[in-house]
């Protein structure tokens, strides 16, 4: 065992120290540590896109980090949108289109997409399938993903426009 | 899937890098962007007993223009980062068409431009690409530091000519002179996976429109990305018609290379291949450089 | 048979859960004091284990615990049979060789179970995992399934004296008497090969002994909670009322989750039970593709007997089947194969006979598709060959084969996975052919697209293919339904869910009896304490068997609610109507009560009842059908191949499909678009690269590809409604129709798309790379 490092770290929006192995991988750390289950691991080698989180803003594969690299940095998981009760546009929009079915790669999905949805109002198919194609879905054939990304574009869009 | 323990340092700066890479040597492994060498720890494929994490030196990451009209990118600038800029997307378009082909934008976000080059996969696109466009290498040690040439820098699948003690610190690509055209063209099974094979062409033409210089760099065809320098040589002083490609696509195929097979592709095919992508990536740079440059 | 409630494209009732991160699947439980597990498997595909030595791996600090076989004691034997071979079919074989819970003296498979670490942490585990010495003695691996039949092949088992697991034969008619009368025979050579389900979510169980209630509670990522249950309290020792499962999430079954008693949900919760403390193990990515069982790897040797003017006189196919290491799973798989090799199809004289054969590899059991993919590919792989060899239209010759309409039920004489004699139930399938063609555009693409395309130098093809799926089998499921005195309802099955939306449909099909909002309705599926009767999810049963079990219970809730209400507002129960959780007098709404003041009444806490009372309104039933249900669909798909690198991308797909009644269009649809991606991996990228040493040579997600977004069309499908006569409600299942179709439909439009080179492709999946080499081929020929 190597020697124990601290890791402090902002998670949608609140403050944690822990400290830890260097070696343990920042899904985990998300996960076990903080308990912050949303966030899934299918590959742990950065293929399948479950575990991504945004790191700064910018979605990253948490399990291609060790905790220690997150030290410092602003984590935002699938448990910083919205709640049951009241969902982030994005998430309502993946319920309105049925854009998940057993729900595991969901969260690493919408990870991977809210960057592009609020930067995209009205992105074409093609578009929206090469920005999922970071993200593996079993259940869905993707259809649903597609037409749910959409949808949560021009309902982002919308929110924006009704801000201003 | 978990790594094996190991001791991690995350120096502030490049000279503290340097003194703890002068002092563990073998014994420790740099640690950049990480996309490749954290799956190969998950796996515990590789088990460095240490790792030297270069992400918290903030002076390793920048774009900046090189005097000469080429651009010098920090070892530790991220691939988005590079494939969104707009300096490098007007200089070096090249770069810009290979960025996407790079796995996923959440690896992009996080590998860096150095660390792919330091890995040296001999399917990696940017050390193809970086071969293509002619790059240097700024390698630093505690002891000093020195440039290396792109044709000098690749050994081996996974293997450099840096030492132990050595840090990969920039990378500068040298301006494309008048009349040049470039060109990526890669075949993989899906977006995001592995080339089978992958072709940067770099194309100059004289004024009258003969092939003053070329540099067409392959990758998935060998243990290093390979110059096909026959390729390029079959071209010298010709114009870019079907006949004097279609030649240098063979040469590229059946001189310059002698592809091996794996699960995905035969040696036939993967020659195939080669024939096809170097054609296609000439025709275009010669297209390219015929209008404009790049 | 749509209803206020039933049939409507309702959003799912689980999603917000799912959406916000706060659905528990298994590697979310976290329980004080727990343990975790790390596996040694065996590198080798086939060796004598000579010695292990754990004795290093025990000092390893944070480790409480190092197993091996000889550690298990009595616990350590062959686990039972999860389906036992086919009644009914006179000459069966079938040699019983059954999963154990780690590799004694031998190991049969590259991933097999040699050891297990009990230690504080995953990494801990792992660590000393590699620590432990095992002293391996390789032998001959045998891989190849016809040499494993061959004489001098290296044994499996050495007692049996070969590696025939298995032969079965059944004919139907006489095919000898069909082909001495044929005017045309055609003749086909099939591959497929093996793939993974490659579920999300990876296999993980946490098993909880606690010694003071003398319980087990065991969280597994399982399709067969209540059997799990049932199956561990035999092994373990223990009393059924000992153990709860429970199924929470599940990420994504597809069939190897359905898969009981495998060497981890024995080994972890017999752990626990020495250990007194929790243990979880939670597979990891790289011991999936060699610890978790796979399919569809088949050799087929296929003729049929035609007439010259393309009428079917009979169908021969004799194939090999690989088993893998074991046989736990029985004949379910090559049964379907044989029932669903003629499909929609009329053909009096059938005759199918396999063998079985046991390899070093994993074990193979269903995956989504299970058999029926290769009898659909070498069905319609002969109907093409027969078409071009008689020079007729591929869709004609398919509809003047089919089952009319009025030929239902329609009986094939071969006995299916559910050992009764196949009957395809209802249907109209002419219909779902006649749709496809007019959603591809068939006539318009053949004569003015494909050619147009072509002079552009465009390789453009079209597939068209049709299948059935036999779905809903028995035995049985059933279900209990309590309205609450809050007025709510709560609804529990026993079928686990694997992300079907169970959550929503089974509350529709409640609701549209109970006049309650579907939201309203609190389903659990899965757990063993909620409701302990029932096989599972598998063989696109869910809907079709715990559905109509849900049916069956709402009516009788309904009955109870009608008899209470008809007293208490003074109204005939012809009368009465239940909406908006309410019961009124139909014609006067002001007279009316609430199931919740219902409820309390039915509940009452003093006094005294009338005798033979039941209380509350609560009711448990439970449905059972004769057979399956046989749904079908027909598949169309426009296909571009790249000359140059023999890259092949569906622009389009359509599919015409009959699942009887649909539950909820929205979960219906999104089934078959899954159904669809996984076909396509069949037909394109999955391929199990084992060596002829039995090691794996793509045991990742980097090399062995999966479907993404941009490698799937826009799918585009139209529902037919033929309702079946074997349920209530006239459902029948849709679980697997999208894998089933593609593989046949996606090779027809790439031959088309190619047809200068006139080839015949009789494999899947079919890479750039085998199509290169196919094409070479061609050109050589």
């Amino acid at each position: 065992m190597s020697e124990l490092v601290k890791v402090q770290v902002t998670v949608n929006g609140t403050r944690y120290e822990h400290t830890v192995e260097p070696r343990m991988l920042l899904v985990d750390f998300i996960r076990h540590e903080l308990g912050l289950t949303g966030t899934h691991v299918g590959c742990e080698h950065g293929v399948c896109g479950t575990c991504t989180i945004l790191l700064d803003g910018k979605p990253v594969r948490s399990c291609l980090l060790f905790a220690p690299q997150a030290n410092g940095h602003e984590i935002r998981t699938i448990e910083g949108l919205g709640t049951m009760d009241n969902l982030h546009p994005i998430q309502e929009a993946f319920r309105e289109a049925h854009g998940l079915q057993c729900g595991f790669c969901t969260p690493g999905v919408i990870m991977s997409v809210l960057p592009f949805v609020e930067q995209n109002a009205n992105p074409t198919e093609e578009e929206v399938r090469e920005a999922l194609d970071g993200n593996l879905c079993r259940c869905t054939g993707y259809q649903n993903i597609v037409q749910a990304v959409q949808l949560a574009s021009e309902m982002v869009a919308s929110r924006k426009a009704e801000a201003r | 899937m978990k790594p094996a323990p190991f001791d991690y340092y995350a120096p502030a700066s490049v000279d503290e890098a340097l003194d703890i890479l002068s002092e563990k040597g073998y014994d420790i492994k740099v640690l950049a962007g990480g996309q490749s060498l954290v799956p190969s720890m998950n796996f515990r494929l590789a088990q460095p007993p240490a790792l030297l994490d270069l992400n918290n030196i903030p002076d390793l990451a920048y774009i900046k223009p090189a005097p000469d009209g080429g651009v010098v990118i920090g070892a530790m600038t991220r691939d988005s980062d590079v494939e969104h800029n707009p300096m490098v997307a007007e200089r070096f378009p090249v770069i810009l068409q290979a960025m996407p082909f790079i796995a996923h934008p959440q690896i992009r976000n996080r590998g860096t431009f150095g660390g792919a080059i330091a890995h040296a996969d001999p399917a990696g696109h940017l050390p193809a690409v970086t071969l293509a466009l002619n790059a240097r290498y700024h390698i630093r040690s505690k002891n000093g530091d020195r440039w290396v040439g792109c044709d000098e820098f690749f050994l081996g699948p996974f293997t450099t000519a840096m030492e132990p003690d050595e840090l990969l610190v920039e990378v500068e690509i040298p301006a494309l002179p008048a009349r040049t055209g470039t060109s990526y063209h890669q075949m993989a099974r899906q977006a995001g996976a592995q080339a089978l094979v992958g072709v940067a062409a770099v194309v100059t033409l004289d004024p009258g429109e003969r092939v003053a210089a070329a540099r067409i760099a392959l990758l998935s065809v060998g243990e290093t990305p390979v110059l096909a320098g026959r390729a390029a040589a079959s071209l010298a002083g010709k114009l870019l018609t079907p006949e004097t490609i279609e030649a240098a696509a063979e040469a590229a195929a059946t001189v310059d290379t002698d592809p091996g097979g794996d699960i995905h592709c035969s040696p036939e095919y993967r020659r195939h291949l080669i024939r096809v992508l170097v054609a296609k990536s000439l025709e275009e740079a010669g297209e390219r450089a015929r209008g404009k440059r790049g | 048979m749509a209803g206020k409630y039933l049939g409507q494209r309702l959003k799912r009732n689980e999603d917000p859960r799912l959406l916000t991160g706060q659905a528990l699947f298994v590697d979310d439980v976290q329980l004080p004091g727990m343990l975790h597990a790390a596996f040694l498997r065996s590198d080798y595909a086939h060796a004598w284990i000579k010695s292990i030595d754990p004795s290093a791996a025990r000092q390893h600090p944070g480790v409480v615990a190092v197993y091996t076989a000889a550690d298990l004691g009595k616990i350590w034997k062959p686990g039972p049979l999860n389906v036992p071979p086919p009644s009914g079919i006179p000459g069966v074989v079938f040699n019983q060789r059954t999963q154990v819970p780690m590799a004694k003296d031998k190991v049969r498979h590259q991933g097999e179970a040699v050891a297990v670490v009990i230690a504080e942490s995953r990494y801990i585990a792992e660590d000393a995992a590699a620590e432990i010495v095992v002293d391996y003695e390789p032998l001959e691996a045998v891989i190849d399934l016809e040499k494993a039949l061959g004489e001098g092949s290296p044994l499996l088992y050495e007692d049996l004296g070969t590696n025939l697991a298995s032969f079965v034969h059944q004919e139907n008619g006489s095919y000898a008497e069909a082909a001495a009368r044929a005017d045309l025979i055609v003749k086909t050579h099939i591959v497929m090969e093996r793939g993974t389900a490659a579920a999300l979510e990876n296999r993980g169980y946490v098993a909880s002994w606690d010694n003071k209630s003398q319980s087990l509670t065991m969280w597994a990522t399982t399709q067969g909670p209540i059997a799990l249950r049932n199956g561990l309290a035999t092994i373990l020792g223990l009393s059924e009322h000992q153990i709860r499962v429970i199924a929470p999430f599940v990420g994504g079954g597809f069939g190897p989750k359905i898969l009981l008693y495998q060497p981890e949900e024995i080994v972890v919760s017999w752990a626990s039970l020495q250990l007194g403390r929790p243990v979880k193990w939670i597979e990891d990515r790289q011991e999936n593709f060699g610890d978790t069982s796979q399919e569809r790897r088949q050799i087929h040797e296929a003729e049929m007997a035609l007439t010259r003017d393309g009428k079917i006189l009979g169908v021969k196919d004799v194939f090999i089947h690989d088993t893998g290491a074991y046989n736990s799973y029985a004949l379910t798989i090559p049964l379907n194969t044989q029932t669903h090799t003629t499909g929609p199809y009329k053909v009096a004289n059938y005759l199918t006979e396999y063998r079985v054969v046991f390899t070093n590899r994993i074990l193979v059991t269903p995956l989504r598709g299970a058999g029926r993919t290769y009898g659909t590919f070498v069905m319609e792989r002969l109907m093409d060959k027969a078409a071009k060899r008689l020079g007729m239209d591929r869709t004609e010759i398919r509809r003047m084969n089919m089952i009319q309409p009025d030929e239902f039920p329609y009986k094939t004489g071969i006995v299916g996975q559910d050992f009764a004699k196949n009957v395809l139930d209802s249907g109209n399938y002419p219909a779902a052919l006649d749709k496809a063609k007019e959603m591809i555009g068939y006539e318009a693409f053949l004569k003015e697209e494909q050619p147009r395309l072509r002079a552009e130098g465009k390789h453009v093809g079209l597939g068209i293919s049709f299948f059935t799926e036999g779905s809903g089998v028995g035995p049985y499921e059933g279900a209990r339904i309590t309205v609450e005195a809050s007025g709510k309802v709560n609804l529990s099955t026993g079928v686990g869910t694997q992300g079907q939306g169970h959550f929503t449909s089974f509350a529709q099909v409640a609701a549209e009896q109970l006049g309650v909002d579907p939201k309203n309705i609190f389903v659990t599926t899965g757990d063993t304490e909620a409701f302990h009767w029932g096989a599972g999810t598998f063989a696109s049963r869910g809907a079709t068997v715990a559905g109509s079990a849900v049916n069956a219970a709402a009516l009788l809730v309904r009955q109870k609610i009608l008899k209470m209400a008809s007293k208490i507002l003074e109204a005939p129960e012809e009368e009465l109507e239940l909406a908006d959780g309410m019961v009124r007098v139909a014609d006067i709404p002001s007279r009316c009560i609430s199931l919740a003041e219902l409820a309390v009444k039915a509940n009452p806490s003093r006094g005294a009842v009338e005798p033979g009372t039941e209380p509350g309104l609560e009711a448990t039933a439970y449905f059972g059908p004769p057979y399956g249900a046989t749904a079908y669909g027909c598949c169309a798909m426009i296909v571009e191949v790249d000359p140059d690198t023999f890259n092949a991308r569906i622009q389009r797909l359509v599919m015409a499909h009959d699942c009887g009644t649909v539950l909820n269009p929205m979960i219906l649809e999104g089934q078959i678009h899954g159904g669809v991606g996984l076909g396509l991996g069949n037909s394109f990228f999955e391929k199990l690269e084992m060596d002829d040493n039995g090691q794996l040579q793509n045991a990742s997600f980097m090399d062995y590809l999966i479907p993404r977004a941009s490698d799937l069309p826009p799918i585009e499908i139209a529902h037919l409604h033929t309702p079946s006569p074997l349920n209530p409600l006239g459902i029948k299942g849709v679980g697997e129709a999208g894998a089933i179709p593609i593989p046949p439909a996606f090779v027809q439009a790439v031959e088309d798309a190619l047809p200068e080179y006139n080839l015949e492709i009789s494999e899947a999946p079919l890479s750039p790379n085998r199509l290169f080499q196919i094409v070479q081929a061609a050109k050589q020929a």
